[in-house]
């Protein structure tokens, strides 16, 4: 069973990190990435073509960091892929040994390193979840019975902070409809915001991961605000990077402050480092 | 209606000399191509006199009635014989069914003067939107006569993705989420929100469209070639 699942169950307050695979076959560097976070992690997220950029499929890289010892959190798009390759690739995910899924709709193609690709977009996230939960059932999305049911843990991506907000809480309920057990947030910056989600989403017995980003420079403050989509650094919190000394440290401190904000809050936490791979550590120990 | 613009000159003179074509004759198209200002009497007339700057000899021109129409397009193609046989070849200032039906109409090289691009909306004179790309298995009824398979460029029935800001499209970023807007209508109509729309019915996209309505129209019931053999067996 999911390692994951059994912490959420026993009520661990669960850390998850995030490593992208390589744009190559040259897994060293994720690995490295890997070893900085395993100490510190439960689960480690697997991007897929993120950004809508070229990279090492989550399939394999997935199976990859299993094989060094820390549990994935494979991620599945609906960009890339029609709805034979997804069914395809969730029964191979599981026979690779790979027990958690994040159901997510993907960036644009057009925001892309390829934006001359056609986007699939054969099915949304809330379908591809109920998809995966038929097949924890036994059957595929035609109703017809797998030789060799799955049981994984389904995850779905949730944006607290985005308005309008009756909007975004009739998808989260969607997917929870749809078999969605826990969620990882967007980057949280507002805590009230974070709140108003997690009371949302525990009546309806599904866990939430807010994500912490580590906003390391003003660079990054640019970088997210154009081309990270659906999210914004506030003023406030730009501003404080942009006066530091040690643009770095302040970042690692901001974030530690916003783990320790959301220990009271949510169900977990979700650190993208950005490349600060080696604070991981003090950010949530911090 | 067919929304279509403008195709590249050079695509166009390139065709033309493909087959040796100096003398043309043009075929415009009295719908969409004329209400898009793209294959209507002005259009054809501009092409013609682009054409006789370079070189070639435009031998008459015509704005079909309904040009996808195929007899009608015979028809036109008939009252123009002698323009067409003193022609290397045709340019057609229509959509892509246009040009075909000007293909099968003629019997000399046909070329596209004009790229097909939507089913349009005219939202005002000259604004022309894709609201509707003819799927065959229509949401409208659930999501308030909005199509997000078309409005929301990832084409998702459930959403918002999670691009959305502020009630705005990730990929458009001037436009309204698809969602939001249908979230809205659903709400001031008093109706409940979409609930998890079912994966779409691709098949009743799958090209080409055909659609026989000969039958229906006439109220003609013509047996089908099985039911004549098992009449015929019976006898």
């Amino acid at each position: 069973m999911s390692r994951l699942r059994e912490l959420f169950d026993v009520g661990e307050f669960v850390v998850t990190g995030e490593v992208a695979p390589p744009r190559g076959t040259d897994l060293s560097a994720m690995h490295a990435s890997v070893d900085l976070l395993a100490p510190y992690c439960h689960a480690l997220n697997v991007t897929d073509n993120q950004g809508a950029t070229l990279h090492l499929s989550s399939l394999a890289a997935s199976r990859a960091i299993l094989d060094r010892g820390i549990e994935p959190i494979f991620q599945q798009t609906c960009r890339d892929r029609n709805r034979l390759a997804l069914q395809s690739d969730l029964l191979a995910a599981w026979s690779l040994g790979l027990e958690n899924v994040l159901v997510v709709t993907g960036d644009d193609p057009r925001a892309g390193d390829h934006p001359h690709a056609k986007g699939v977009f054969d099915l949304d996230s809330t379908q591809l979840a109920g998809i995966a939960r038929g097949m924890n059932e036994g059957h595929d999305m035609m109703g017809r019975e797998l030789k060799g049911a799955t049981d994984f843990y389904i995850g779905a991506a949730m944006f607290p902070e985005a308005e309008p907000w009756d909007v975004q809480l009739a998808r989260i309920e969607q997917k929870i409809a749809a078999g969605v057990r826990f969620f990882q947030t967007q980057a949280i910056f507002d805590m009230d915001k974070l709140q108003r989600a997690v009371d949302a989403v525990r009546p309806l017995g599904a866990k939430v991961i807010a994500g912490v980003l580590v906003i390391r420079s003003p660079r990054v403050v640019t970088f997210v605000n154009e081309h990270l989509a659906g999210l914004m650094v506030p003023d406030h919190i730009a501003e404080r990077i942009r006066v530091a000394d040690d643009p770095a440290e302040e970042a690692i401190a901001l974030a530690a402050e916003q783990v320790r904000d959301i220990r009271d809050i949510a169900d977990g936490v979700h650190v993208m480092p950005l490349g600060l791979d080696a604070a991981v550590g003090r950010i949530l120990t911090g | 209606m067919i929304i279509t613009k403008p195709r590249d000159w050079k695509r166009i003179t390139d065709n033309l000399e493909s087959v040796g074509a100096r003398r043309v004759f043009l075929m415009g198209c009295g719908q969409c191509a004329t209400v898009a200002h793209t294959g209507g009497e002005r259009e054809l007339e501009e092409a013609a006199a682009r054409l006789t700057a370079g070189g070639y000899t435009v031998t008459g021109w015509t704005v079909g009635d309904v040009t996808c129409h195929l007899n009608g397009t015979k028809l036109d193609a008939r009252k123009h014989r002698e323009e067409i046989d003193d022609a290397d070849a045709v340019l057609v200032l229509a959509c892509g069914a246009g040009v075909q039906t000007t293909a099968e109409a003629i019997a000399k090289p046909v070329f596209p003067g004009l790229e097909s691009l939507f089913l349009g909306t005219v939202v005002r004179n000259g604004v022309f939107e894709e609201r509707c790309q003819t799927c065959g298995d229509c949401v409208l009824g659930e999501t308030a006569g909005i199509c997000p398979v078309t409005t929301c460029p990832k084409g998702l029935l459930n959403g918002p993705c999670g691009g959305m800001w502020n009630g705005m499209c990730e990929v458009l970023t001037d436009r309204e989420c698809t969602h939001v807007r249908i979230r809205r209508r659903l709400t001031e109509q008093g109706r409940a929100g979409t609930g998890t729309l079912a994966p779409k019915d691709f098949s009743t996209a799958l090209k080409p469209g055909g659609v026989n309505i000969r039958d229906r129209v006439t109220g003609r019931q013509k047996p089908s070639r099985e039911a004549s053999a098992r009449e015929e067996g019976a006898r």
